[in-house]
Formats: C-alpha cells, structure tokens, sequence
C-alpha cells in the first residue's frame, strides 16, 4: 500500500473513533463541541507517556483513553447541568482551556509540542476504528442504547418511563470522552508528533459537523459523515484541477492551466455542508432510511402481508 | 373497595396562583374512575402530581397506604402508576416496538438488562405480543411519527400498559379521535380494566365518560365539586353550574358537555 493511502486510511480511522466519542452524548441529547479537549488529553497522554517513560504503546494509548474517560465522567456533573447552546459553549470551552493548560505547560512541551517516539503502522487505527465500530453498534442495540435514544427525544417522558436520565447522559458523555482520546492517542502515534495547534476550535467544529450530518440516530450515520467528509476533500483534490481545465478550454483559453489554489476543496465542503442540512436536515442516514431496507426485507420474509 | 390511589387535601400552588385547592378523593382499587371538568380545571395538574412531575404545595398523595411525594418521578411507574400525555408523547424517532419496550424500563432497568441487546430477547418477544394482542401489529418496526394520530393514541396506552401498572391514568384518550376510533378505544380501554388494571381518565367526550367510567371526579377551578357515580353526574347542580353558568343551571339539562 502507498504512503498516500495508508495516510489517508489513518486519518479515517481516527475520524471515525473520533466522531463515534461525540456521537454518543449527540445521541442522547447532548451537543459536544469539546471533541478536540478530549482528543489533546488522549494524544498528550500517549505522547507523554511514550517520551518521558517509553512505555508500550498499548500502555499509552489506554491510559491516555482512560485519562480522557475520567475527565470526561467528572466534568459532565457541572456541564450536562446547562442545556443547549450553554451546553454547547461550556463544551467548546472545556476545550479551550485544555489547550490553555497545555500550551501553557512546559512538562507537555508547551508551543512546541511533543514528539512521540514508539510509532504505529497504519492497520492499528483501523483495527481499533473496526473495533470501537462494532462497540458502538452493539452499545446502540441493547437497552442502554434504546434509554439513550429516548432522552435524545424527550426527558421528561423517559424520566416517567423509570429511565435516569442523567445516569445515561453522563455515561454517554464519558464513554464517548474517552472514545476522543482514543483517537488522540492513536493520532500521537501514528504521526509521530503532537501539538496543541492541531487541537483546535475547528477540529472540534468538522466532528461535531461529521455527526450532525451523518445522522445522530443510528450509528450508521457518523460512520458516513466521517467517512464522506475526510474521503470529499481527497477526491475534489483530483476533481477539481479536472474541472478548472474543462472550464477553461470551454471558455477558449489557450495554454497550460495552473491547478487551482488548495482553498476552492474547502469552498466545495462548506456548500455541501449547507445543501445537507437543507436536504437532509436530519443527517445522511435517518432512522427511516434504515426502516426502509429493514422493513421490506422482513416483510420478504414473512411472505404474505400481515 | 379498598382505596388503591388517595389523595388527601392536595394543593399546588404555582407562585401566587392557585392551580389545585384542598382536593381529595380516593382511586378504589379495580375502578374505571373519570376525572372531569371544564378546561383549566386542573385536571392535567392532578395527573402530573401523582406521576411526580410536579410537588404538590401541601397535602398528601398516597398509593395502597404509602405516601410517594417524597419519591422521586422515575421510580414511582415501578410502584404501579403509569401515565399518557394529552397530547401524545411517543418518541418520535423510535419504533413502534421500541417505544413499547422503553415501557417495560421500569422492570428491565438492571445492568445486565441494561447492556445485553433487545433483539431476540424475552422483552422485545413480549413487546411483539402484546402489540399483537392489542391489534398493534401491523407495523411494529415502523418509526412512530409516521403514523396516524389514533393508532399512535393507542400505542401511547401500549407503552404505559406494558410496565404492568396497577394504576393507568390516560389524559384525553379521546382527543382528535373520530365516533368510530372512540369507540374502538372504550373495547380497548374494557379489555385493559378487565385484566384488573385500576383506570383513572381526563376525558372531555361524555358519552365515552358514561360507557366507560363507573365512577367520577368532577373538578372546578383546582376544586372538587363533585364525587360519586357516573350516571348522577350530570343531574348535579354544581357540575351543571361548572359547565353551563347559573342562569341554567335550575332547568331540567340532560345534555351536559
């Protein structure tokens, strides 16, 4: 396999652990947009762990998971107490100040950043994207899954139904903080680096947006987000020199066409995005969607109407 | 008839405003009891205390003798009262199936139940059954805000049925339905009392009321005006002041509401 290829199923697989740790307190409710915090406590973890003690990167990657899980159960008390976009702002500054902390901190580097000596090959994310995948699948299917998708919709009803609502909601949130630092620690080792400059606003913003827009009520959908928005910039990046030079040859100029400046792929994305949440408000993949294929194939199977 | 649910000079209070004064009365076990009145009697508010939505200001709410104020809203479906919402409260992006299933939480809310999967266990195959045996079953896996209001009305007393309640208490079963649907759901409700299930209704529609309750609770402004058997009810004078104003409320009325 290419060095290309084996970049991009990294980022992949990272992406989907990643978006699978703020899908799950999404699916019950709760907005998150504190992925990249959790993601900088899971990959400084590792890196730390890694440079300072050599420790194997199981080791690093675990603890660093389970430091991110910790974090994420504790502060989840006081955050899941706002609702909405307060939630959404005490997330997003969870994050800022994790960042604040480590810039600022000379054990982890500060501006600087870390590097990570132990490295991993590319089949590790992706195991570990397969296996958090089944995780989160199963997780949906059982009854935990089901009270989550309840509070999702009403909490007071799930409340009356003899739900703790708040039980689950912190659950999902720790479960799912720790899901982020997973892919932090992975992210730490399969390049080798960290810098707190790359856990940013933003990054928090496109996972919350891969969940958003896959569809928060299967876990089919951040699956999908998260693989069509990391795959769309890579296929525009041959696409789209494509399409300047057809335009250009239609339009009559002569001569060579230089390729178009790197910004446009990112101009494509952001349209996209505004046509999914016009034609899919409720993300890619719905529940319905799901119902459609599930419920003609049962019915194939029953034979006769009932 | 023992007193299966009693309310005892309940009050509540929001702020300055009076919502429920001084109210009593006593749920006896195995009725079908009505709770009547015109709009912003309070009725709502009553459902909501004895779920524990709400505090009640003073008094005391009892059920079989244990007084549950103090218990907490998500543990009292799991003492036997379970509830449906004036205006229907299913889930909108579960399942028909799965919306019953979260009715069973209250006797399924174990860890081990808690992370083993739903398909092909015991709860989904009760869940299926029951839908069946109540003439649901026809689209168990569809999604709930796809289907029509009156089925969805249905699978809304489903849901509070399947925790196994000793007390259902159904606001506005009726609402929106048409005289057919109306009365499909009196057979439906009839079939749920004669399982033993205690039934305490806020219902509008009168001719329900009277084929259905045996038994009426009439409410005026947070206060109990009225309290005894279906068929006297509309020979009340107070019930008839409630519903029509003083002026007429001296004439011989047999059509109340």
């Amino acid at each position: 396999m290419s060095g290309y290829w084996a970049g991009i199923l990294t980022i992949l697989a990272i992406n989907i652990i990643f978006a699978y740790g703020i899908f799950l307190p999404v699916a019950t409710g709760q907005l998150n947009l504190g992925g990249a915090g959790f993601q900088a406590i899971g990959a400084y973890g590792a890196a730390f762990l890694s440079a300072s003690f050599g420790l194997p990167v199981p080791v690093t990657i675990g603890v660093g998971m389970a430091i991110a899980g910790i974090t994420g159960f504790v502060i989840a008390f006081p955050l899941l107490r706002t609702r909405g976009v307060y939630l959404v702002l005490a997330t997003f500054a969870f994050a800022e100040v994790v960042g604040g902390l480590i810039l600022n901190s000379d054990t982890f580097g500060g501006a600087m950043g870390l590097s990570v000596p132990a490295f991993i090959d590319w089949h590790v994310p992706v195991t570990a994207a397969v296996v958090v995948t089944l995780f989160v699948f199963y997780l949906m299917s059982t009854r935990f899954g089901l009270t989550m998708r309840a509070a999702h919709d009403d909490e007071v009803v799930t409340d009356l139904m003899g739900v703790n609502v708040r039980s689950i909601q912190v659950a999902a949130f720790a479960i799912g903080g720790a899901l982020a630092g997973l892919a932090g620690g992975l992210y730490a080792h399969s390049f080798n680096f960290v810098e707190i400059q790359s856990f940013n606003a933003l990054v928090s913003i496109y996972v919350l947006l891969y969940v958003l827009l896959g569809g928060t009520q299967t876990a089919w959908g951040p699956l999908a987000g998260a693989t069509f928005f990391t795959m769309l910039p890579e296929a525009l990046r041959t696409v789209l020199p494509a399409l300047k030079s057809g335009i250009y040859s239609l339009a009559g100029v002569e001569g060579a066409v230089p390729a178009p400046d790197d910004s446009w792929r990112f101009v494509i994305l952001g349209a996209l995005t505004i046509a999914m949440m016009v034609f899919r408000p409720e993300g890619l993949i719905t529940r319905t969607m799901i119902e459609r294929f599930g419920f003609h194939r049962s019915r194939a199977g029953k034979g006769a109407p009932a | 008839m023992t007193a299966l649910m009693s309310l005892t000079n309940v009050s509540k209070n929001f702020g300055g405003l009076a919502v429920i004064t001084d109210v009593s009365f006593d749920v006896p076990a195995g009725a079908r009891m009505a709770l009547i009145g015109p709009n912003g009697a309070g009725k709502t508010t009553i459902f909501n205390l004895i779920s524990g939505v709400y505090q009640p200001s003073a008094g005391e709410i009892r059920l079989e003798g244990q007084e549950i104020s103090a218990i907490p809203s998500r543990e009292r479906i799991g003492l036997g009262i379970a509830r449906s919402f004036q205006n229907i409260r299913l889930m909108p992006h579960l399942s028909v199936l799965e919306n019953v299933m979260l009715g069973q939480q209250a006797r399924a809310g174990n860890l081990g139940n808690m992370l083993s999967p739903l398909r092909r266990s015991r709860w989904r195959r009760e869940a299926e059954e029951l839908l069946e045996q109540m003439g649901l079953d026809t689209y168990p896996g569809e999604v709930v805000a796809t289907l029509p209001y009156g089925i969805r009305k249905k699978i809304e007393v489903v849901r509070a049925l399947v925790a196994k309640p000793k007390l259902l208490m159904l606001d506005e079963p009726a609402a929106g339905l048409n005289n057919t649907e109306t009365a499909n759901l009196k057979d439906f409700l009839m079939q749920i009392a004669a399982t033993g299930v205690t039934l305490l209704v806020v219902e509008h529609d009168m001719s329900l009321v009277r084929s259905l309750c045996d038994h009426a609770v009439v409410l005026n402004f947070g206060e109990k005006i009225y309290d005894g058997p279906t068929a006297e009810v509309q020979k009340d004078p107070d019930v008839l002041e409630a519903y029509l104003g003083t002026r007429h409320a001296g004439k011989e009325t047999t059509d109340v509401a």
